[in-house]
């Protein structure tokens, strides 16, 4: 669990208001990665390609809106509530719509889940089924929350082939649960 | 990997984002807002004949505080509304709060009165037109405050352009107060109340449309 996440970022999210680009890179460096694993999470097998230009949209509308932190309220329900509402931009530009619940206490953004023995039993036997290097690469990117690059170099392999291998894992992966909306 | 470009780029030459800028943008709303309001019931509507009059009296000065109360809290709700995750909790309550205080009152001043003269004391010689001059002179208020709002990052999109319509109302019939010659309680609590609702509403109904960012 990131229980120090608040605290930290809060600091570095200060220094970046009064002009600090280093401690700016962090702070989106972070949600690049938080991001990336709220949107793949929330998006479905047919979006799951789109995730990344979800993450640099919101990225960006992060940095222009930035003089909306108040520094009085938590920088991550800030973040997270911008995230959401990019999320429901998402599918309302794509006709559909989704409820997209909003987690009262538990902002999914920020909570690292930590599967239950039972989840993990049934992690294990659906990551089980794919090939070894595809399995690492999906424990990598989509549980831990590594980037791709950082993942792939785990593995010895580009950036490009591990999206590659990632994409066919997941697609095998949803192939096997079915199509599930949430 | 792009997003790592796009992050570089972002940090690079970063510069200052001080804060306050959300509530110095919906102060200056308000600041030009309330002078169009002004200059439109000066050369529009015409001042009060009785003004200098008036001025002695409280009447004028409750009128005005009622409709700048609602405005506050028009303007404390959308100060966190523009922000991700606001709820603007605390000026939609004080707004509704002061509402209840001035539909009581204006129902004790009923009581009060006469059943045959309260007619005349809740209808006063504008109340058709009252309303409606007060959502005319929010227009522009409304359009500005709206505007502002598109460099914010509201969440709440018909929440947000509520409080908008409630902050452009309460300064509009803030500045009506100086052409409205009517002096009841009664007539106040009915009629600038309708007045700042309608603007409340057609905020709420323009939020979602008109407040999406990307």
């Amino acid at each position: 669990m990131f229980l120090d996440v608040e605290p930290r970022l809060k600091a570095l999210m200060l220094r970046a208001q009064a002009g600090d680009g280093v401690a700016w890179r962090e702070v989106l460096t972070v949600l690049n990665g938080r991001l990336t694993t709220y949107f793949s999470r929330r998006l479905g097998a047919d979006h799951v390609s789109e995730a990344e230009d979800l993450v640099q949209e919101t990225l960006l509308a992060v940095h222009r809106r930035r003089m909306t932190y108040d520094v009085t309220q938590p920088f991550t329900a800030w973040a997270y509530a911008i995230a959401r509402y990019k999320l429901i931009d998402f599918w309302r530009r794509r006709g559909v719509r989704r409820h997209v619940p909003l987690d009262d206490v538990a902002e999914t953004l920020w909570v690292d889940v930590e599967p239950s023995g039972e989840i993990n039993t049934d992690l294990d036997r659906l990551l089980g089924g794919l090939p070894a290097k595809q399995e690492q690469l999906v424990r990598g990117v989509r549980i831990e929350g590594l980037s791709l690059a950082e993942a792939g170099e785990r593995l010895g392999m580009t950036e490009g082939a591990a999206k590659v291998s990632l994409h066919r894992a997941l697609k095998a992966l949803m192939a096997k649960v079915g199509p599930r909306g949430d | 990997m792009e997003t790592e470009k796009l992050i570089d780029a972002l940090s690079a030459d970063l510069r200052p984002a001080p804060a306050g800028q959300v509530s110095r943008g919906i102060i200056g709303v308000a600041v030009t807002g309330g002078l169009v309001a002004l200059a439109l019931v000066v050369w529009w509507l015409g001042l009060r004949a009785d003004l200098m009059n008036a001025m002695h009296g409280p009447m004028l000065w409750i009128k005005a505080s009622y409709a700048a109360l609602l405005g506050l809290g028009g303007y404390l709700a959308l100060e966190r509304l523009s922000r991700p995750a606001g709820t603007g909790r605390v000026g939609v309550l004080l707004a509704g709060a002061i509402l209840l205080v001035l539909l009581a009152a204006g129902t004790l001043q009923l009581m009060a009165t006469a059943p045959g003269a309260r007619m005349d004391l809740w209808m006063g010689n504008s109340a058709r037109r009252c309303p409606v001059y007060i959502l005319l002179l929010a227009l522009p208020i409304l359009a500005g405050t709206l505007l502002t709002l598109r460099r914010f990052a509201p969440t709440r999109l018909a929440m947000a352009g509520g409080a908008a319509g409630l902050f452009a109302g309460g300064v509009a019939a803030t500045a009506y107060g100086l052409h409205c010659p009517e002096t009841s309680v009664a007539f106040l609590a009915t009629w600038y109340s309708l007045g700042v609702l309608l603007s409340t509403g057609l905020g709420a109904a323009l939020g979602p449309w008109l407040l999406r960012w990307r």
